[in-house]
């Protein structure tokens, strides 16, 4: 479970956190939706201790991220994040590019780690690129390694991070059939998303994120149908 | 075809001054790349104000002229009694000068990762070291390789400076045998072309693994 309390965050004078408040349960998938520059892709890197926060707590499993205390190498291999932002290693192969992690953080050998990286790259349809070079990728592609990389390392969350805004429209489909193939199959998942109809079909909940906290929190029927607040009512007139 | 004066062992003559020129080029670029690579990895590390002691002594090591920085360390070292050899003084200085440059090239390459790249590597768990290792400098060497062959050839023309502490490397062998023989157009040519032998393997091996690189891109 991901438990994130009254989290306050800054970048210098720029407050983008203001008492964030959200609890995700095992097993659950919800889509952040928000204004651009308000603040979702650093809420996904405060999760996973990439980012520190000024105050308040972020809980995974019950272990407080930013505390001094805390093993952040060892807290990050159960949460899986895939950026906005093309992230592939260019220097290494398809393959290596997903048996990196499970051999050098998890120890696998490279046969067992490259077994698991054979069923994660065919889960996510890229079973013909193993040994490609990401810069032979389309963008799609090289999206879908990204999250068979992050799958490899069995992580109980997977955050998504806009996986599909860097994409030509006819690319977008393909990554959100994997999404939606990871939600089908009990994930848990934050996606941030400007996917509205990924949002509705595919997450247990939505979030909309405004001015620094998130104001509403809802199923997708009622966050669409009947959402509550005045700013929620906004932005979706806006993007219908 | 071609009347000379220049016999073999007068070649050997100048094939013993490329030797040493090649052993000071050698110690300076080892010496010069380690502490390059140890400062430069510093200086992407730490914000500018820790690194600005850093930074002001590796900009003098760059901007004063290295025949200045050649004397003066020999100076000084006599001055201070430590009886170095002026093989010693002078590759340490030339392994200083390259340093300095070299930080430069190190920094660059490295703030030339992209940082979603490192948080791709952080966040799948791997160590800032782990993360050095696996993503950021192989990822940097792409990128700092053709400059830092540029400061190898470079050092090696510089390495000619020597000659200043008494040193007897190509060029200095090339102007005795020039006083000596009165060849001057026939021994520089020669001279030249054996600095332009030693290069050339470097400079190969660079385009080499470049295009080996882009292969893959
Ligand atoms: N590392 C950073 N340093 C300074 N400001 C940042 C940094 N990262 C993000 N910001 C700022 O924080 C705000 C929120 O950014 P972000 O979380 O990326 O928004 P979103 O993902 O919702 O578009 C933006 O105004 C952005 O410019
Ligand atoms: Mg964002």
């Amino acid at each position: 479970m991901i438990e994130i309390r009254n989290v306050y965050k800054s970048f210098g004078p720029l407050e983008v956190l203001k008492g964030v408040n959200l609890s995700v349960e095992k097993g659950e998938v919800v889509s952040v939706i928000g204004g651009s520059g308000s603040g979702k892709s650093t809420l996904l890197t405060c999760i996973n201790g990439l980012e520190p926060i000024n105050s308040g707590t972020i809980l995974v499993d019950g272990v407080e991220v930013h505390a001094k205390t805390t093993d952040l190498n060892l807290l990050r291999r159960k949460i899986g994040i895939v950026f906005q932002q093309f992230n592939a290693f260019p220097h290494l192969t398809v393959l290596e590019n997903v048996t990196l992690a499970p051999r050098k953080v998890l120890g696998m050998s490279k046969a067992a780690a490259e077994e698991i990286a054979v069923k994660q790259l065919t889960h996510v349809g890229l079973a013909d690129k193993l040994s490609v070079y990401p810069g032979r990728l389309s963008g799609g592609q090289q999206q879908r390694m990204a999250i068979a990389r992050a799958l490899a390392m069995s992580p109980a969350y997977v955050l998504f991070d806009e996986v599909t805004s860097a994409l030509d429209p006819q690319l977008v489909g393909e990554v959100l059939d994997t999404l939606k193939l990871l939600a089908n199959e009990g994930m848990t998942m934050i996606c941030v998303t400007h996917e509205m109809s990924f949002a509705r079909d595919v997450s247990d909940r939505v979030a909309f994120f405004h001015k620094g906290v998130l104001a509403e929190i809802a199923p997708p029927d009622q966050f669409f149908s009947a959402p509550q607040h005045p700013e929620t009512r906004e932005f979706l007139s806006n993007i219908r | 075809m071609f009347d000379t004066a220049l016999t073999l062992s007068d070649l050997m003559f100048l094939i013993k001054g490329a030797g040493m020129t090649l052993a000071v080029t050698f110690f300076a670029v080892t010496g010069g790349t380690l502490l390059g690579l140890l400062f430069g990895v510093l200086r992407a590390q730490i914000s500018v104000w820790a690194a600005l002691p850093l930074i002001f002594v590796l900009d003098v090591f760059r901007s004063v002229p290295l025949l200045i920085q050649l004397v003066l360390a020999n100076a000084f070292q006599a001055i201070a009694g430590l009886n170095m050899p002026p093989f010693a003084t002078s590759c340490i200085v030339l392994a200083l000068y390259t340093s300095a440059y070299c930080t430069e090239i190190v920094r660059g390459a490295i703030d030339a990762v992209p940082t979603v790249t490192r948080r791709a590597a952080r966040s799948l768990g791997l160590s800032w070291g782990q993360d050095m290792r696996y993503i950021v400098f192989p990822m940097a060497l792409r990128v700092a390789l053709p400059s830092w062959i540029g400061l190898t050839l470079g050092v090696m023309k510089d390495s000619a400076l020597v000659l200043w502490l008494g040193l007897i490397e190509l060029l200095r062998s090339g102007q005795i045998l020039v006083t000596r023989l009165q060849e001057p157009m026939f021994i520089l040519m020669v001279v030249g072309a054996i600095y332009f032998l030693m290069s050339f393997p470097i400079a190969r091996l660079g385009g080499q693994l470049e295009k080996r690189w882009r292969e893959n891109d």
